[in-house]
């Protein structure tokens, strides 16, 4: 049994799961073996959790999108439609798997698994409850955003190995925009940093006297913009739009390959709906967290989650120039604000050991607040007006009273 | 409101410009020779008291003993309408100019004559079969098509 | 340092969720910019205008039905007028106010389909077209009163109308136009000053008034380039000439401006609907005709309205037969096709479809 105790600087230490796992398959099962089995039911229950979560978010999403726009959507299978996942997952577990002539079978196949993976492992070091994340990893922040990016690179092969020309452009058009929108991404997440004082999840978390959202609303926009663009939806939705270029990477997709696709998706959704919460709404902090932890994460997730849906239903979609105004000249010049602000706040407002105080953090607060809104008014006016600049602005139609007027057509001869 | 330009009208105005065009005229049309066609579209529309810059519509109708092409026009300016007229004959490969290079709105119209009834248009930028596919044998409007 | 590129050639359609149809495009592509353009038509030829040489005048109506199938009443409208300048007849004044209203509602419905779609096209995932697809619906309920049938109506004849419309007809229309109001107010609310729709659609695309009238375009799309020209007012038929209404005039002829004129004759189309309540008088609806019509040998007619897409005409000769011994049809998103061109050459890959769903075609009033 003492053989068997975890030393202290193992990386699954700190996980309370993990430690009731092994110590109690530990009672029957030698030491490394006790150890191979923990982590696979720990890995186990958060692939059931992420993936069946995503499912519930496919159905969640459909749902909404349904009352949004005066429809109901899926509701024949199961209370209230709930189990239209499961019935959308075995209809395309039965399509036949195809790879298309001319395509590159392997890196064809590899990409649902990497997209996926890459969403697993991202979601490994999310607190979901007090102590309470697979690894709480002390460079946190740095994997999480690291992995997401592998994404990019899933989408280029497929749209590469798919032998599909709309998948080429989504491809092409999906690089552009994940590669531009991390730089911003990554600016708005360094001023969380700054603050909190480290990389860890769940110091962020714990730092959250007052929720972030409200110390740096600046950032907090930056972040939904730019992961909503990271996760290809609209407005920013130019990887899959489905009114140009059908699907986009995935055009050539079916049966299981497009299901894990599609889970990587919503996955992601649900992932980064989570990411929102622990970085800027204070993740599983709320009253009794000890013990309810997992609800607050949750309904924050969801949250993050109906703000998307709300998002995707209202909103038309940029063309991938205007995609890549709105991120350099526009959420660009805003993260470094945000980040400048932060930091000079952080420098005068900080104690002799470097620790913020709740009322320090409310003082940032409402500087913050008005920063935000006087630079996106600014930002937001210059960005409109390069816009409709670049479109050169017409002047507006008129009403005109046929058969009183005269023509007002030149005579010019085509 | 719109007026309808007689065929005598139109014929007389024609015949100032192009004296050999006119063959025949009407109440409601003036029958222009089928190889001054595009010669009358270009007066039609080029002349400042007709100004016929719109035209509406090309049809050809198979009469048997030859092929008749009607021109709908409008003016937008004057407010007045016209319809021209030529018979083509031949069932082989009947031809007549074409009209794009003065109205464009004639492209489509004409590849669908040439492929529905056979009338190829020299001249045309793209004559090619629009409905069917390269290839059909026959054209499937003519009236001996069954 | 300039990138060496290579064009790529796209086939857009014809299974293509944003075509309309089975409409095909062959596009050359530079990176995302359009430098070839040639259009593919032909996927849904059924020959209508040779079917129609086979059928007796009447029966023809069922097949105009089909030519442009979100605006079956309109085109039902163009024929009849056609077949009735052939016969020299005139339909009894009731049926000509009921076939101007119906007529108007269909390009109400019509009009909503193209600006839900045009919306959609610009990647709004939906909402506006269910939005628009809700204001349809109840006008289709509305024709299903007045002839049994939703899409393919065949409600109007020569010589007036199919039947007098139902008591029931009447309230339910006026329920519809108080709803519809408020739809309609809302939609120009979320949809014509929405700054995305504006960035995307302003400035893009646009039709000089001396290239659509040169390539033959008709309807919105030329109106939209400031030329004021619409055959319901240049050449009343129905009862045109009793109604008052203005007429929508883009001015540069954008994407934003087709879109924006066919907003706004939805909202003049309420307003003649209104008229034509008011002005309706009881009276027969058909004029008393032999069963099978036959015409003059020789006897030739251009029947033509202002259709939802355009101009749509009817060219019809007749030879003293029971069926007319050539059916032109002139469809008016055929030519509006003529500026694909045009419109496209020099625009991005997300701007084509947006354009081509502008111009609004309906690929069963093209192919026929």
């Amino acid at each position: 049994m003492n053989a068997c105790v975890l030393n202290p600087h193992s990386i699954l230490g700190g996980n309370h799961l993990f430690r009731f796992i092994y110590e109690g398959v530990g009672q029957m099962l030698p030491c490394w073996m006790a150890y191979v089995v923990a982590g696979a039911a720990i890995m186990l229950i958060l692939i059931n959790a992420v993936l069946l979560g995503a499912a519930i978010v496919s159905w969640g999403e459909r749902r909404l999108l349904g009352r949004f726009q005066n429809r109901v959507g899926p509701n024949r299978w199961g209370p209230f439609g709930a189990l239209q996942p499961i019935a959308d997952l075995t209809k395309l577990l039965t399509k036949e798997d195809i790879v298309p002539y001319g395509a590159d079978r392997i890196a064809f196949t590899i990409v649902p698994v990497l997209m996926v993976a890459s969403l697993l492992v991202g979601a490994a070091v999310i607190p979901f409850a007090k102590d309470v994340a697979l690894v709480d990893l002390n460079v946190g922040v740095l994997f999480i955003l690291a992995v997401s990016s592998l994404t990019t690179i899933a989408i280029f092969t497929a749209g590469w190995a798919s032998n599909n020309r709309y998948a080429l452009f989504g491809a092409g058009r999906a690089v552009a925009v994940l590669l531009s929108y991390e730089v911003p991404v990554v600016l708005s997440v360094l001023g969380v940093v700054l603050v909190a004082g480290s990389m860890s999840l769940g110091d962020i978390v714990v730092a959250q006297a007052v929720p972030f959202f409200l110390v740096q609303p600046l950032a907090f926009f930056v972040f939904v913009a730019g992961m909503s663009a990271e996760l290809n939806r609209t407005p920013f939705d130019v990887a899959e739009a489905e009114s140009e270029i059908i699907a986009g990477y995935h055009t050539e997709y079916s049966g299981i390959k497009f299901a894990l696709i599609q889970a990587a998706e919503f996955g992601g959704a649900l992932v980064v709906s989570g990411l929102i919460a622990t970085l800027f709404l204070a993740g599983w902090a709320g009253p009794v967290a000890d013990w309810l932890g997992w609800l607050w994460f949750l309904i924050k997730t969801f949250i993050g989650i109906f703000l998307f849906v709300w998002i995707r239903s209202t909103y038309p979609r940029l063309r991938l120039d205007q995609i890549m105004a709105v991120c350099w000249k526009f959420l660009m010049p805003l993260s470094i604000i945000n980040l400048i602000a932060v930091t000079l706040e952080v420098f005068f407002l900080r104690d002799a050991h470097g620790v913020l105080t709740t009322a320090d953090l409310w003082i940032m607060a409402g500087i913050n607040i008005v920063i935000a809104a006087v630079s996106i008014a600014v930002f937001g006016q210059l960005i409109r007006q390069q816009v409709r600049n670049s479109s050169q602005t017409a002047p507006a139609s008129r009403l005109v009273v046929s058969g009183v007027s005269t023509i007002e057509v030149s005579q010019g001869q085509g | 409101m719109l007026t309808a330009l007689s065929g005598a009208d139109l014929a007389q105005r024609l015949r100032d410009t192009l004296p050999d065009a006119v063959l025949d005229w009407n109440d409601s049309a003036v029958w222009v020779a089928p190889d001054s066609i595009s010669a009358v579209a270009g007066a039609l529309r080029d002349n400042p008291e007709l100004d016929f810059q719109f035209l509406n519509a090309v049809s050809a109708v198979d009469f048997v003993a030859h092929f008749e092409l009607v021109y709908h026009l409008t003016s937008i300016s004057k407010r007045h309408t016209a319809v021209v007229r030529s018979r083509v004959y031949g069932r082989e490969e009947p031809t007549a100019p074409s009209v794009v290079g003065v109205w464009r709105g004639a492209d489509f119209q004409e590849r669908e004559i040439w492929d529905l009834m056979g009338i190829r248009f020299t001249g045309h930028p793209n004559m090619k079969r629009i409905m069917l596919w390269e290839g059909f044998d026959g054209h499937p409007l003519r009236k001996d098509f069954l | 340092m300039t990138i060496r590129t290579e064009p790529m050639t796209v086939n857009v359609g014809p299974q293509h969720p944003s075509t309309h149809g089975v409409f095909r495009v062959r596009i050359t592509f530079d990176g995302e910019d359009i430098v070839e353009v040639e259009p593919v038509l032909g996927y849904l030829h059924r020959g209508t205008e040779k079917l129609a040489e086979e059928r007796n005048y009447v029966q023809i109506v069922t097949l105009t039905d089909r030519l442009d199938y979100t605006s079956s009443m309109i085109n039902n409208q163009a024929y009849c007028l056609a077949v009735e300048q052939l016969l020299g007849i005139e339909p009894p004044p009731r049926a000509k106010y009921l076939r101007t209203l119906t007529a108007e509602l269909q390009r109400i419905a019509s009009h909503l389909i193209a600006v839900g779609f045009f919306v959609q096209e610009l990647g709004a995932f939906g909402t506006p077209l269910m939005y628009t697809f809700r204001s349809r619906e109840r006008i289709l309920d509305l024709f299903e009163m007045l002839c049994g049938a939703r899409i393919t109506v065949s409600y109007m004849r020569p010589g007036g109308v199919f039947a007098d419309a139902p008591d029931d007809f009447w309230p339910a229309l006026d329920q519809f136009l108080n709803d519809f109001e408020g739809e309609l107010a809302e939609l120009e609310d979320l949809l014509l000053n929405n700054e995305i729709l504006m960035v995307r659609t302003r400035g893009v695309s646009p039709l000089p008034p001396d290239v659509a009238i040169n390539c033959s375009v008709s309807g919105p799309v030329l109106r939209a380039s400031g030329v004021n020209w619409d055959w319901r007012k240049m050449a009343p038929y129905d009862a045109y000439d009793q109604v008052d209404f203005d007429v929508p005039i883009g001015s540069s002829g954008d994407n934003y401006d087709r879109f924006w004129v066919r907003v706004q004759e939805v909202r003049q189309s309420l307003r003649i609907v209104r008229q034509c309540i008011e002005q309706i008088e009881p009276g027969p609806a058909r004029l008393e005709l032999p069963l099978v019509l036959r015409a003059a040998p020789g006897a030739e007619a251009y029947g033509r309205v202002e259709a939802s897409k355009g101009e749509l005409g009817f060219f019809l000769v007749s030879d003293g037969g029971i069926s007319p011994y050539r059916c032109k049809i002139r469809s008016p998103s055929l030519i509006n096709l003529t500026i694909t061109e045009h419109l496209l050459i020099g625009w991005k890959l997300a701007d084509m479809i947006v354009s081509l769903g502008s111009v609004d075609i309906n690929m069963g009033e093209v192919d026929r």
